[in-house]
């Protein structure tokens, strides 16, 4: 039972930019989500792309991994790609979704794994390193041991029963590099979206302007003065268990928390 | 009936030497097909043998004198021995003529022996090499003494003679059935790789040099078997490859010339043929290998057939083995049975790349940025001109025209290597040369790619110089990148692209000897020049270096190893990627080279050899870039 959580996974793979040339090229993240998935050896590995057929090409990439064959559910160009994912996935009924934090093209706002666990109503794990059966001793089964990166270099671990919908840390272990001869015998199927699904074009992103992506930028605080051990322990010193722990919080309480973090970060006047 | 008995033996055991052979041919006619000239071959054989082989195996002259009284005394009794058993019967004269024959090769042999028991060197085979001595001492001394002794009309009981016979008999089937495992196999399959070789334009015959990589069919047509690219299993390699391998007589120079071996990287070139030969059989192992093993490796552990896969940590050939080479071609200028080592590594790396994706470590990464970026680091194109902002070069666009065309190549992003290019540039504007540069549209010329077997990257990158190159027109192409300079001139007509490319040395001695740049300030010291592999081993080119290095006044200094014969740096063939660990490091053997000649200044031509020598711990000699120097030294007085 605690093989079967971990039997049928499906990895979402987008078509990524290089953040130099800006040409497509596998998604970072989303290429350590099938190392992850291939890693598992499951039993079925669904591996899915959504959007327009002409761009399958760049997609070989993941097959040069060793994947034999790839879905591309067909969307017209600029279609929002959410409800014809969840459509899809609701019938391959997948114990497990892989996929990358976030998207190198498009929006690419990390949004699309929440949306897709909302409509599969299955458990979110963000920043996954490590998804691993269960241990045995666990009484529960069917449960899911994963290992979640947070700030600073932390890891937590979570058991998660259920279905489960996760994205990809880039400190989980680096995808497998990708051969030419398995990436073009490799089969892409084109899946016409079922007509039950409505194909939205998505607005918000026509309205875009489109750059290449970029890290996002960071801020550092650099503390100045002091001994050099200050520097370095306010450098490297965890910031964890001074935060504060909101659960269920109401609207205000939560908006009134970001609110102060903000103004703490000087990021609002 | 001494000499029935004779010839019956000979001629017994020869002809059971030839069912061997023929039984033995089964192992590497099992190779993927290959075309070769027949006729033409086995026409060119004598020339070839005669010349190319000599001209290697002369490097050592005991060696070669040895072998030529061996071999020469053998096969002239041998023929007087068949001759006289098939045709002409027993005279006098003729055992006086074959005594004579035979007292040449035991002459041979006594050195062989001195040379095994004595002197020893390290880098011989041991096994069944071992009874090479004493088969040839036996053969030839049992038979000179009966062939004498019927010159003179046989005074010795025929009891006598008759157990000589019998002793040089045995000795003689110790070495014809060599041909099956052992020291005499290297006679035949050598002979048939002489006709039937690969690489036919290497010879005398042809060329006399041929060194650029063979493309690879990317895309199979419909018809061919649907295997992998490159090569997994020996029966992968094409016949005539096997039986090069197959030709390998353990002589050892390969592994003395090494760069990796003489660094302790687990990569021994002879102990990698032998692998090659071992994994023919169909339940093979390396036990039977009585040489050096690879460094830091033990023998007997490998194991394979001649349908299984070569590379793995089990299997025959370990991947650190097949990753530690440079492509530096040391072995293959060494090797007097004319094996081309590298081109069997670069056929086993393309299977690891481009089927398995397990280029190692940082060379994996850097594969993906190249195909993404066209540039190993993944930086902007128009970054490889920053050190050059200042400069002004002048952009070649397509369809403009200009004498000379600079190539800079990759090291135009590394800080050493723009010190180099500014001094070069610097001189091309000192001596008025009408030159332009290609800007944004140089990509990566692909050599790292093609060496770590990645084929594709590098005809999508070959393509596409290719065709920006022929879409403008210049006199000739100049670059300070031996590896660029290779791939342009060597490997780029493959793709359509035919120029006249030179070197930056060949081009600044042009510049000097014709009065353009003049010797202000003899630079006087002393100086070593380390040849760039891709320059010298791959394009012979040692002279203007050399040349150029004496006109502006250095005192020139050779290492032990230096010209057609010099040692790598350790920067060829992706191996500053792929990173294998050994008990040195190979820019520090060579290091060690260059202060064993006492100069106080390592001269260089390539950006590889820069950066690797110039990484290894001082103290040390100083190392500069040639047109670093030639600058200096060319500086106009005000």
């Amino acid at each position: 039972m605690t093989e079967a959580v971990l039997s049928n996974v499906a990895v979402l793979l987008s078509i990524g930019r290089h953040p130099v040339s800006g040409r497509a090229r596998r998604g970072a993240t989303d290429a350590q989500a099938l190392e992850m998935a291939l890693a598992l050896r499951p039993r079925r590995l669904t591996a899915i792309h959504a959007g327009p057929a002409a761009d399958a090409d760049a997609l070989r990439a993941y097959l040069g991994m060793g994947l034999e064959r790839l879905t591309v559910l067909v969307l017209p160009d600029g279609a929002d790609p959410v409800e014809a994912l969840i459509a899809h996935l609701r019938r391959l009924a997948p114990s497990l979704v892989l996929t990358g934090r976030q998207a190198e093209d498009g929006e690419g706002s990390g949004m699309l794994p929440y949306l897709i666990a909302r409509g599969l109503d299955a458990a979110m794990v963000p920043d996954v390193v490590r998804v691993g059966p269960a241990d045995a001793s666990d009484a529960t089964p069917g449960k899911a041991a994963i290992v979640q990166a947070l700030p600073r270099g932390q890891r937590r671990a979570l058991t998660v029963s259920g279905r489960l919908v996760a994205t990809v840390h880039p400190s989980a272990p680096p995808a497998r590099a990708s051969a030419f001869g398995p990436a073009r015998r490799g089969v892409i199927e084109p899946v016409a979206v079922p007509v039950t699904v409505e194909v939205t074009a998505d607005l918000f992103l026509s309205e875009c302007e489109h750059r290449p992506w970029r890290p996002k930028p960071k801020l550092m605080r650099v503390k100045r003065g002091g001994s050099a051990l200050d520097r370095l322990r306010a450098a490297t010193e965890s910031k964890s268990g001074k935060g504060q722990l909101l659960v269920n919080p109401t609207a205000e309480a939560g908006a009134l928390a970001i609110y102060d973090s903000l103004v703490e970060q000087g990021m609002l006047p | 009936m001494i000499a029935t008995a004779l010839t019956t033996v000979v001629l017994a055991v020869l002809a059971i030497g030839a069912a061997l052979a023929a039984w033995q041919s089964r192992r590497w006619l099992a190779g993927r097909p290959a075309t070769v000239g027949v006729v033409a071959g086995l026409r060119a054989l004598p020339g070839r043998y005669l010349v190319d082989v000599h001209h290697v195996v002369g490097r050592t002259p005991f060696n070669a004198r040895f072998h030529a009284l061996v071999a020469g005394g053998f096969l002239a009794a041998l023929a007087l021995l068949v001759a006289m058993g098939v045709a002409i019967g027993g005279s006098r004269l003729l055992w006086l003529l074959l005594a004579v024959v035979l007292a040449v090769m035991l002459a041979g042999a006594l050195m062989v022996r001195h040379r095994r028991q004595v002197l020893r060197p390290r880098e011989l085979s041991q096994g069944r090499f071992a009874r090479l001595p004493l088969s040839l001492l036996t053969f030839s001394g049992c038979l000179l003494v009966v062939a004498l002794d019927q010159a003179l009309g046989g005074v010795m009981p025929e009891a006598l003679a008759l157990v000589l016979i019998a002793a040089a008999g045995v000795a003689l089937a110790d070495l014809v059935w060599g041909v099956w495992k052992g020291p005499l196999k290297h006679a035949v399959h050598g002979a048939l790789h002489l006709a039937f070789h690969p690489r036919p334009a290497r010879f005398h015959d042809g060329k006399g040099r041929d060194t650029g990589l063979k493309p690879l069919t990317l895309v199979p047509a419909e018809k061919t078997e649907p295997g992998g690219l490159g090569v997994e299993r020996p029966v992968d390699f094409a016949w005539n490859r096997l039986l090069g391998f197959d030709a390998c007589v353990q002589c050892g120079r390969c592994e003395t010339a090494c760069p990796a071996y003489a660094a302790g990287l687990p990569l021994n070139p002879k102990k990698l043929v032998q692998d090659l030969v071992a994994a023919m059989d169909e339940q093979a192992s390396d036990a039977a290998y009585a040489g050096n093993p690879h460094p830091g490796r033990g023998v007997g552990t490998a194991h394979g057939g001649a349908g299984l896969p070569l590379i793995g940590p089990d299997a025959m050939i370990h991947p650190d083995t097949l990753w530690s080479c440079t492509t530096c071609r040391a072995c293959v200028q060494e090797c007097p049975m004319m094996i081309e080592h590298v081109d069997a590594v670069v056929d086993l790396r393309r299977f690891q790349t481009l089927e398995l994706g397990a280029t190692p470590g940082k060379a994996a990464v850097m594969l993906e940025e190249l195909r993404a970026t066209d540039n190993p680091g993944g930086r902007a194109l128009a970054r490889r001109w920053d050190w050059a902002a200042d400069l002004s070069l002048r952009r070649l666009p397509a369809g403009g025209s200009c004498d000379t065309l600079l190539w800079v190549g990759d090291g135009a992003f590394d800080l050493r290597v723009q010190r180099s290019l500014r001094a070069l540039v610097l001189l091309l504007r000192r001596a008025g040369v009408d030159f332009a540069v290609l800007g944004e549209e140089e990509l990566d010329c692909g050599d790292v790619a093609r060496r770590l077997g990645d084929e594709a990257t590098f005809q999508s990158l070959a393509t596409r110089n290719v065709a920006t190159l022929n879409a403008r027109r210049f006199a000739r192409i100049v670059t300070a990148d031996p590896h660029a300079l290779h791939s342009l001139r060597n490997e780029y007509p493959a793709f359509g692209g035919s120029w006249t490319v030179v070197h930056h040395t060949a081009l600044l001695l042009e510049l000097i000897t014709a009065g353009v740049l003049t010797v202000t300030k003899p630079v006087g010291r002393s100086v070593t020049f380390h040849d760039p592999c891709y320059l010298g081993r791959y394009n012979g080119e040692i002279e203007a270096p050399r040349a150029l290095l004496d006109a502006i006044g250095v005192e020139r200094r050779e290492m032990l190893r230096s010209g057609l014969r010099s040692s790598c740096c350790g920067g060829g063939g992706g191996a500053p990627l792929t990173d294998v660990s050994g008990e040195r490091r190979i820019p520090d053997v060579r290091m060690e080279h260059a202060r064993e000649t006492g100069a106080s200044m390592v001269a260089v031509a390539c950006p590889n050899c820069a950066l690797m020598l110039e990484g290894v711990v001082g103290p040390r000699p100083e190392v500069a870039e040639i047109a670093e120097l030639v600058l200096a030294a060319t500086e106009t007085t005000r």
